[in-house]
């Protein structure tokens, strides 16, 4: 079953649109990266889903269910700013969480609480590293035994010890329950190794949504003289042109005429390539 | 049973993707006879504990693997070797050609070559006698 869908989403804060007729279907059992650059919408995205936010137009479902008013039992949403109660010891806000949620598993917060270095649960959240106050938000968030885990950022703020836990964390959950997975992140870096879908937004928009190896396939790179690109077959994505020579990133791109050289992208080329295109043509009709 | 015959180390800076490099360490371990038929490959989890990588790219890599008919996966038991790489040129300490290896690699060092030399050494010398268009 599909873990997500959206048909032509959009969400609209006052005249402006954070999310502009997305239509996506995540796969199920997978890790997906929720991409883009600040304010692209990713974060409206994913409180749409959990249903935190309701769309402007058209419609998201959770395991075929339309989300309406409320988070799907199946769905856990860790919030860019982990709202923890900060006055509180770790053990106080487990329970405090179990309270809140009709299934839950101690046993399981338990566990995920005992991984790594193991939090102190007396110790008041506040006084707590970013990466253990992510460590006690995504025990909680498990505590739900999601199929489908949303997480805003959760790499973001953390230092590099800690960003290797908290993935180490989440991907023994897809490991041990097969958990649907979507990570936003504004770093492509921070998501490339452990991803196996890239969804690309940006100006509220999906640029790019796909199986990232098959994704990868279709696109090539092809380097050549800027003079004569009448050669060249395929849809043009982006190009960046000196005096001589044009950097093309083509899809579905037919073989590389002679004179040009013709490499499959990396991961960081093609988003960057998507990115590009995307900021001409909003940055064009807006000046 | 053996359960750490082998750990992958992933380089996340390589270019080469996590799921190719855990394919090259499992062909290269059953050519050195560090995986024999019958043992077990780390499952998933154990991989992901290792080294947190995602655990769709381990069973990916895992599966390209049983196409090449290198390993089985047994239902609720882990995924196994099957077939042997090793052979007595390449598998164990005393494989002659590993050992006259050794010998130009000591000669190598004693020579006071680093190991920059050593890498250059050997790829030109590789390339001469397995040119690239004939590598499959």
């Amino acid at each position: 079953m599909i873990p997500l869908s959206a048909s032509a989403v959009g969400k609209q804060y006052r005249s402006r649109w954070a999310v502009r007729d997305c239509t996506f279907a995540l796969p199920e059992g997978k890790v997906i990266a929720l991409v883009g650059p600040n304010g692209a919408g990713k974060s409206t995205l994913l409180r749409m889903a959990a249903g935190l936010v309701r769309p402007t137009a058209g419609e998201l479902r959770v395991f075929g269910t339309p989300v309406r008013g409320g988070t799907h039992p199946d769905v856990s949403f860790l919030a860019q700013d982990r709202p923890l109660y900060g006055h509180l010891t770790v053990r106080e806000m487990v329970r405090v969480a179990a309270g809140m949620n009709d299934r839950w598993s101690a046993e399981r917060v338990q566990e995920v609480l005992g991984l790594q270095a193991g939090v102190d649960q007396d110790a008041k959240i506040r006084t707590l590293s970013a990466g253990t106050r992510t460590q006690v938000a995504i025990a909680l968030a498990l505590g739900r035994l999601p199929r489908l885990l949303l997480l805003d950022e959760p790499l973001a703020d953390l230092d590099p010890l800690a960003r290797d836990e908290t993935l180490r964390i989440i991907m023994a959950e897809v490991a041990d329950r097969g958990t649907t997975v979507v990570m936003s992140s504004h770093l492509l870096a921070d998501l490339r190794e452990v991803c196996d879908h890239l969804l690309l937004v940006d100006d509220g928009r999906v640029q790019v949504d796909g199986d990232i190896e098959e994704v990868l396939a279709r696109h090539r790179i092809l380097v050549g003289p800027a003079a004569d690109e009448s050669a060249v077959e395929g849809t043009l994505v982006s190009a960046t042109r000196t005096q001589r020579q044009a950097t093309l990133l083509l899809k579905d791109s037919g073989p590389a005429p002679q004179g040009w050289s013709d490499a499959e992208p990396d991961l960081e080329s093609l988003v960057m390539g998507y990115l590009r295109a995307s900021r001409a043509r909003t940055s064009a009709p807006r000046r | 049973m053996l359960i750490d015959v082998i750990e992958f180390r992933i380089d996340r800076h390589s270019g080469v993707s996590t799921y190719m490099q855990i394919v090259h360490q499992v062909e290269q371990a059953m050519r050195l006879g560090l995986l024999a038929p019958g043992d077990r490959l780390p499952s998933a989890r154990e991989v992901v504990d290792a080294t947190a990588v995602n655990p769709n790219t381990v069973l990916k890599a895992y599966r390209e693997l049983e196409r090449e008919g290198l390993v089985e996966g047994r239902r609720g038991l882990g995924t196994f070797v099957t077939k042997s790489l090793a052979s007595e040129a390449t598998a164990g300490d005393d494989a002659p050609l590993r050992k006259e290896l050794a010998r130009w690699m000591k000669l190598a060092r004693e020579g006071g070559l680093v190991v920059e030399d050593v890498d250059a050494l050997y790829s030109a010398v590789r390339e001469e006698h397995y040119p690239v268009e004939e590598r499959s």
